[in-house]
Parts: structure tokens; sequence; C-alpha cells
């Protein structure tokens, strides 16, 4: 069994000729279970040769990239020969659009055969992250994991078990984490987080000013581009974040030529969202754009471009006449753009190019062109809200749809991200999690290591004043953030490594991760091909919703089990299977849930059709695609959220926050949205030792760091930092060649890609290569996180990963 | 005879490189086999101002290039044995690989990079159209997966009635040199075959 397996791995079927062949001895005799590899390769050896048992399935691509790709899965005999993703119907008619997979979906057999697979349950033998282990039974894995479990909450309680954020199988709705939380909740539940390492800023800090009832995606559809006279888009680059052929690129790109709108994209990079796709392209530093808004509030108040009627009826804190009762005087928007507030600097196109890096008169003819364009649709991405005070970006940038009355009407937007349909297939149920303090997503290596200095004011801690208990087991489940994904490697593994403080470590992947190797207990999961499921669009699919149905294309590999298999298990030894399970499979689950969501929705057909015809779409209404619509209408009976019911300019809330949290010397938290420079820009003295600018992006070739040990992608896209060439001149590096890129955290070995595409004195690095440390410590594989700090924001308290500074510099190959 | 041929939308394609990965997938090519490869061309100068901030004139763009099936091949003229030849029914050309004898001169004669060494099979391997597809009524895998709808495939007469003929564009080579199959789609980045302002950015993606 297993030397089939291995040989189909390393020897992947030969489609083409085994067809020929297959042709050929069509009624030959079946013999054996072998595969007809060798036959292939060497047709004398005919005994090893079996009929054809061609099968497709429906499957999906399940990874975090925010849609959910229909893949058609050919098999022959039980072995992946080919994938195929939507091809029925009318693609012509927008609604009935193929989801067409991008080329990750398309090179999923390699993940599936991947010599990385995981086979067996395995216990470390070695030192923590030296990646020693050996095999163990099942048996053996479920006990010692539910004995580990026992010990740590009766020994030290339920809030010091910790799941690590993690999204690789993204897409389940009945199995993964879901089927995890169920069990850990039923017996006393675990510590969990709050917000998420893609858009903790952005979610945590937009309500502020739109209110909570309207939270962030939650902004107009990309559809409502075809009413605009004018699209700006700040860092927003559907193009390399959302691939889908059924989602928001398509959406987008459809939008632009069906109207011809004038688009510019404010962006470090000449991202492949433009390509000629924009009418101009505003390089700017990363971490200054609320500099350039600052910039261009100036003119479009000294020129009289904002829309004052709005700003009254709408809006608080705009200027002196709609602060709030007891609010310090000369606090407002107006006061702090035109030099009169605290800081007594008036925030002139002159004074924002210096530090955003744009001449003044674009900044002017900017705000002008937008100051008099109605309607303009704004709209921003988030790599800019994860920066050192991305939650101040993310509220600046909304101010100029606001400025400029640009909101609730056809065309406009809020100038949050877009808004996207989710077909809400329901999920495997759990109970409520017992424990209800909370941290902050990117704080768990401080709770590993010091838990009792958190609190609410100081570390942004929830449901609770202070941490009890430090994080003492935690579980990896289909996440690389243990090591990979989480900011400062160097950092991140030091603390792992120490026993004592994070005390059990339980991983379980597909494959053999960098965080899979830091594991005290590794577990082998099925991949989402080898699984049933019915899963949603996820959540950047545009307009177009769907159910998505998966059909085990083959039979689990090696000992692989799924999730809700191990949580069966590790159910039976806490005496509660019956009450985990309910009676049910999760073939059942699947069923039983589809069944609940069918009798809510007659559109959607039987399981079996639906299994049998792919993936069945929906169109959201076209109804309530503008952001605010209702407010705009009726400020009244619509009020937001927010404590005046009003846009917040002004934040009521954040001003409270600003008083009573500590917060570490630097950071600042306003009411009102302001530029702050921050540590590790390109204002700080540091420059001195590490000159560059380096922000992560999101590359084409893996979707964070699933699909990255997958060689065809590794050949396609090619992991390069990008660098200007006038900053690779002054350093004596041309393309292609290799480099080191360092900075006080540590260093990692990349190729450079030399290109005019990125302004000088930044640079860009595709996140989520594998961390890949040589014996001295110097990662080889090209991980961002080797260079990223774990100083938290100072608000939502989350990830500043696109904010560091380096120094770079060839290496002998 | 019907000669089939690509559209190559380049004002839609993002690059993404699906339509490689397709082929790939569909045809089971290792690494360093690429029936299809996706050109990124760009180019521009930056300016710094007193004031230090940045003015440039950057551009770029993607081209998805498999083979042209070209009205006059280079690599048939090439070919010593006959094995890379061009069919009578669709005009595509396709390589017999138990005739040729892996001397890899289409290989240096093609201006596209179409033709493709194998050391597996130690032989020239190619876009063959999908012609197995075609023939069942279906596009080419790399046609079909794309998310852009950027690529198209059909009697070239009626795409060039649709669509033009313009294939002069940059990293292509002179079309008069092998008359090839195919129709880019231009988009205001769009710069002539010879242009000197660009270059190919990203050579070890598309094996040069």
């Amino acid at each position: 069994m297993e030397n089939w397996l291995d040989k189909t791995i390393l020897a992947p079927v030969k489609r083409r000729s085994f067809m020929k062949w297959g042709t050929a001895i069509s009624g030959a005799a079946i013999v054996g279970s072998a595969l007809p590899l060798k036959a292939t390769a060497s047709p004398s050896a005919e005994k090893s040769v079996i009929a054809s048992d061609k099968k497709t399935t429906w499957s999906a691509c399940m990874v975090n990239c925010g849609s959910r790709c229909a893949l058609q899965v050919h098999t022959d005999n039980g072995v992946i020969t080919s994938i195929e993703s939507d091809n029925r119907g009318d693609d012509k008619t927008f609604g009935k659009h193929q989801i067409r997979a991008c080329l990750r979906g398309r090179s999923i057999k390699h993940r599936v055969y991947n010599p990385d697979r995981l086979k067996y349950p395995m216990k470390r033998v070695g030192a923590r992250g030296e990646g020693r282990f050996e095999r163990i039974s099942w048996d053996e894995a479920m006990d010692l994991m539910a004995d580990k479990l026992k010990y740590t909450i009766n020994t030290y309680g339920n809030d010091s078990i910790f799941f690590t954020y993690g999204t690789g199988t993204q897409g389940y709705r009945t199995d993964g984490q879901h089927a995890f939380k169920r069990l850990i909740n039923m017996v006393g539940g675990y510590l969990a987080y709050y917000g998420n390492y893609s858009w903790g800023q952005i979610q945590y800090a937009l309500p502020f000013t739109y209110g909570s009832t309207k939270s962030a995606a939650t902004g107009s559809y990309t559809s409502e581009i075809k009413n605009a006279k004018l699209l700006v888009m700040f860092g927003y680059n559907p193009a390399e974040t959302r691939m889908s052929g059924g989602g928001e690129i398509y959406e987008h790109t459809e939008a632009l030529r069906e109207s011809n709108v004038r688009t510019i994209i404010i962006d470090p990079r000449y991202t492949d969202t433009m390509l000629g796709k924009e009418d101009e392209w505003i390089s700017i530093r990363p971490g200054t754009d609320a500099a350039l808004v600052e910039g261009m509030a100036y003119v479009m108040i000294t020129e009289k471009l904002v829309d004052q009627t709005f700003l009254d009826q709408y809006c608080q804190g705009f200027d002196e006449k709609t602060m709030p009762k007891g609010s310090p005087a000369n606090g407002s928007y107006k006061t702090h753009i035109l030099g009169q507030g605290a800081d007594g600097i008036a925030k002139t196109p002159e004074w924002a190019a210096k530090i955003t890096g744009i001449p003044a008169k674009k900044i002017i003819q900017l705000a002008r062109e937008i100051g008099t364009t109605k309607p303009t649709y704004i709209v921003q991405g988030t790599g800019i809200q994860r920066q050192a005070n991305g939650e101040q970006t993310t509220r600046a940038i909304v101010m100029l749809p606001i400025l400029t009355g640009n909101i609730g009407l056809p065309g406009t937007h809020t100038g949050d991200m877009p808004a996207n349909y989710s077909y809400p297939v329901p999920t495997l149920p759990h109970d409520s999690n017992p424990v209800k303090v909370k941290i902050p997503f990117f704080l768990w290596t401080d709770a590993i290591t010091r838990a009792h200095e958190m609190t609410d004011k100081t570390d942004g801690i929830q449901g609770a004043e202070r941490l009890e208990n430090p994080i003492k087991f935690i579980i990896s489940y289909a996440g690389n953030m243990l090591v990979n994904q989480h900011s400062d490697i160097n950092k991140t593994t030091e603390i792992l490594r120490n026993e004592k403080l994070a005390e059990f470590l339980v991983v379980i992947d597909n494959h053999m991760t960098p965080s899979a190797r830091f594991a005290d207990l590794l577990l082998p999961d099925i991949t989402t091909i080898e699984n049933t499921e019915v899963s949603s669009d996820g959540y950047a699919s545009g307009s177009m919703g769907a159910v998505v149905p998966l059909v085990p294309a083959i039979k689990p590999l090696y000992e692989c089990r799924s999730a809700y298999e191990m949580c069966t298990e590790l159910a039976k030894r806490f005496d509660i299977e019956e009450k985990y399970t309910e009676g049910r499979t999760h073939e059942q689950w699947v069923e039983h849930l589809y069944d609940g969501a069918r009798a809510k929705d007659a559109r959607l057909p039987a399981l079996e059709q639906l299994q049998k015809e792919g993936p069945f779409q929906v169109l959201a209404s076209e109804d309530g695609r503008i952001a605010l619509e209702d407010f705009r209408n009726d400020p009244v009976k619509h009020a937001l959220g927010t404590p005046s019911g009003k846009i917040e300019i002004y934040s009521t809330k954040l001003a409270e926050i600003a008083e009573q949290w500590q917060l570490p010397k630097g950071d600042v938290i306003s009411a009102i949205p302001q530029y702050v420079t921050t540590w590790e820009s390109h204002l700080d003295p540091k420059t001195k030792d590490y000159p560059l600018q380096l922000v992560g992006f999101h590359t084409k070739g893996r979707v964070h760091s699933t699909y990255h040990n997958v060689a065809v992608l590794r050949e396609a896209v090619i992991d390069g930092v990008w660098i200007n060439p006038i900053d690779a001149k002054a350093r004596g590096i041309n393309n292609g060649d290799p480099v080191r890129l360092w900075n006080d955290r540590g260093e990692t070995r990349v190729l450079a890609k030399v290109t005019p595409r990125i302004i000088p004195g930044v640079m860009a690095l595709g996140e989520g290569a594998w961390y890949r440390p040589n014996r001295k410590g110097v990662d080889m594989g090209g991980a961002i996180n080797t260079l990223t700090s774990q100083r938290p924001t100072p608000l939502s308290k989350g990830n500043p990963q696109h904010t560091m500074l380096v120094e770079i510099a060839r290496v002998q190959p | 005879m019907t000669q089939l041929g690509f559209y190559v939308d380049t004002s839609k394609c993002t690059g993404c490189k699906t339509c490689q990965l397709s082929c790939k997938d569909d045809n089971d090519l290792p690494v360093g086999v690429n029936w299809r490869r996706v050109y990124e061309y760009g180019g521009g100068d930056w300016i710094q101002h007193e004031d230090g901030t940045f003015s440039n004139d950057v551009f770029a763009y993607y081209m998805s290039i498999s083979c042209n099936h070209c009205a006059q091949p280079a690599c048939t003229k090439a070919c010593p044995t006959g094995a890379m030849h061009k069919r009578e029914k669709d005009g595509l050309v396709v390589v017999d690989g138990d005739v040729c004898v892996g001397c890899r001169y289409c290989e240096m004669a093609c201006p596209y990079g179409a033709p493709q060494y194998s050391h597996e099979k130690k032989h020239m391997t190619k876009c063959d159209g999908c012609y197995d597809r075609v023939e069942q009524g279906k596009n080419p895998i790399c046609v079909e997966s794309c998310p852009l709808r950027a690529l198209e495939f059909g009697p070239i007469d009626e795409l060039r009635a649709k669509y033009g003929d313009c294939a002069d564009v940059a990293p292509l080579p002179n079309p008069s040199l092998t008359n090839p199959s195919v129709i880019i789609g231009t988009s205001r980045n769009s710069r002539l075959t010879g242009d000197k302002t660009g270059r190919i950015q990203n050579p070890t993606e598309v094996g040069l």
C-alpha cells in the first residue's frame, strides 16, 4: 500500500500515455491493485495493468483567499489524474458565470500527492523544533492528547488552552476547526481571540466612525463601480488577492470595462490590478496614506470643495459646531487640518508631499478631482491597515467619501473594503465558549510569556479585566501561525522552544510545515479532496454567492483522519461521545445541516443533485448594494451604531479610550483620524542602519503559506524581493541575484526582482514562503516574518506586518 | 484547411498564470516544461524631485503565449526528421514523439519559445492546441481555465474578423517571420514589437 502511494507521489500519472495504453489493452484482464504507472514507463510490465475506471467528482479549493472555487477532480482507479474547474453552462450571463479556479486550485493534485504529506500520527523525540518524530498509533496519539488536555484543564484551567489562527481549510463548515471547537467547548472551553491577521485594524477601527451595526466588509458592492464617475483605490489589488474567476477580480474588471470609469490607484507597487486598466498610478510610501488624505483635506477645505451640508447633517466633529458636548476646544477635524489644533501644523499639500513622496501639485490635483466629481467610489485594500498605525490609516481614508458626501448614493462607497455576498451555509453547531476572556489575535505569544501583565487597558483583553492564566496548551489546526505566519519568527521559536512556557503543542495538518516541526504531537489530517462537505462561496466572490459541494475524489491516503474523526475519538476519552456526535457520522452531519439549509431556502437542490451537478449559484439582491443608503435617506430612523448615531469623524468612544488606555511611548490613539509617524517608518532614525522599507504582499503563487510546497507553483511564480533599479544599482544588485535581507530581528535569503514597478526606498516580498533556517539560524526560505515585529498596533493590538526597516545586499551564490 | 489559433487579450489579462498551470496539470508537464508561458513585460523610469518626491512613467503588462501554430512555422522547417509537423486538418503544429530524436533544432528556430524539451521523455514536446479536446467540441484547457476570460480559440479567420490581426506587440518577435495564428488584444500599456523602453521582467519564470 505505502509502496504504491510513494510511487504515485514520485511519479505522477502520465494521463495521455495512460489513456492510449488503456485503449490498447481494453478487454485485458484486471490484475491486482497496483497502478499502471510502471506499465507506462516500461510496456513489458503487463502484469501490473488494470482496466481503466475513470470518475469525476466535484470538490473545491478550500484555502483562505476569500473565494471558494469549484474543482472537478478526475480520477482513474482511485488516483487523481487531472483537475478541471467550473466549465458549466452559460458563462456569458453574469450570475451564472463559471467559478473558475486560479492556478492554485488547478495544481491541487500536487498538494494531495506531496512528499511533505503527513502519513501517520507522530510524537516528538528530539528537542522542540528539531523536527525529529517517532511514529505512534492513533490510539496512542488520542490517549496522549486526551491525557494532556485533562492535565492542562485540571492544573491550569480551560483558559490556558489556545487555538492558533489557521485558515488552511477555511471552507470547512462541518469539519476542521468547527469539529475541534465543538469538542473543546464541551469540555470547558478555551481562550479565544478576537480579530484576525487579515483585517485586524480595519474591522476594529471603522466601527468607531460608522458604528458597530455597519461592520467592515459590508460596504458597497463592486458592481456599484458601474455607476461611478471616478474610482479611487487605496492599495486595493483584487488581481493579486481575489483571483477567482467567479469572484471579485472578475466582477471588478467587468465593471471597469462596462463603464470605462476613470480609475486612480494609490499603491507603493505597480500591481497586477493596474497593467493599463488604471488611468493613473500614484506611487506612495507605505504607511503614509493618512498624510496624503490630510493633504487633500487641506485643499478641499481651503478651496470649499467639502460637502458642508452633508457634514453638518450626518457627521460629528468635522468642525467645532458639530463637536460633542464636553469635548476639548479646537479638537475638530477641520482645526486639525488647518493647523489650529494641538500640533499647530497645517496639513498642506507641501507637508504631505514630504511624507508621502507624492508631489504637492499631484496632491492638489487629486483633491480637486475627487472634490468635484460625483459620484466617486472610494475603496481601500487591507494591506494598508497591516501597518504600525493601521487603525489611523483606515479611518483617514474613509474621510474622503465623508468630506465629499460620496456616501449612501448610487456609485458611492464608504471607503471601506468592498462588500461581498456570501451564501450562509450552516456550520457544525457548538455551544458557546464557557471561557469568556479573549485576547487580541496577535498577542498569543505575549499570552504565553507575560499573561499576568495583560489587562484591558494595556493589551486589549476583552471579557475580563485581566488574563488569569498563561497559554499552556496549543492546538494548531490547518494553520502555519505557530511559526511561519506570526511576526518575528526568531522570537516566536525562542518562546516555543521553552517547554516550561507552552507545555504541549498539537499540530494537525496535511504537510510537514515549519509549524509542524515544532509539534509535540503531530496528527495527519485528510485533505479537503478526500473529504465530504457543503461549503459556501467564501467572502470575496463579489455579488455572486454559491453553495459548493465537495465529494471525496479519493480514499484518505495513508493513515490520515478527518478532524471530526479525531474529535470523536477524543470525545470517547472524555466520555462524551454521544453528546459530541449526536449519533451522526461526519457525512450524516453534512446531510443533516444541508437539510436544514434547504428547509430555509427552497431554491436549493437536493444534496444528491448538488453533488452531481456542482455549485449552486445565487446572485445577491439588487437592493442593498449601496452602503449606508438607508442612513443617507433617513439619518434619524436609520441612525448608526455610534454614540451619536452619526458618522463620527470625532469618535466619542476613541476619546475615552485615548484617555484611559496605557500605551507604550510613541503609540497614538486619537479621537479624530490623523497621520502618525510610527516606529520603523521612513522617518524613523533607524533608517541610518536599515534604510529601506519592506512590505509584504499576497503573491499569486500560493495562498498565505498554503500551496508553498508545490513545485510547479514555485516555478511559475518565483519568490523575489521587489526592489527599484535605483536602490538595486546603489548596492550592485542585478535582477535574479541572490540577496540577503536583514534587520535586528533576523535575516532571510531570497532572489532579487529588480523592477521599476515599485517606488524607490521601498521593497516588497510575497508573504507565506516557508521558513527554512540553516545551522546559523539564517532563513534560506525567504520567509518575511523573520524580519517583522511583534510590537502590536495601538488600538486593535493587531499585526503591523508591513511595517519594517531592512537592509539588503547581494550574496555570493 | 481551417487554421485554428488563439486570441490573447492583454487588456484583460492580469498575469495570473492559471492558463500555464491548467495546461501543466492537464498534460502532466514537469517543472521546466511549459507549453504555455506568461511573459511579464515592463519598463519606465523614475525621477526624484528636489523635495524628495517622485514621478514615474512606469508601465507593465503580461503576454500569455503557448504555440501560435504559425502559417509558416520555423520549427517544422528546422526539424530534420519530420516529427514536427503541421496538421492538414486544422493547421495545428504538433510533434510526433515517436519520431522526434530530441535534437532541439526546433527549439532554437522558434522565435516564441514554444517547443519544450522533455528530459524525461528525451524528445520535444509542445502545445498541441488540445486537439483531442477540440475534436470533442471543447476549448483548449488554457482557454477554458482563464479566470479573466482573456483567451479565445477558434478558426483564426473568424477571430481576425472579430478582433483584427495585431500580433506585433512586445516582447513578441516580428510576425512576418512565421505568420503566427495569434491575435493580441492590446491595452493602453502595449508597446510595439522591437520596443526598447521595456524588458521581460520575469526571465526565469519563462525559461529564459
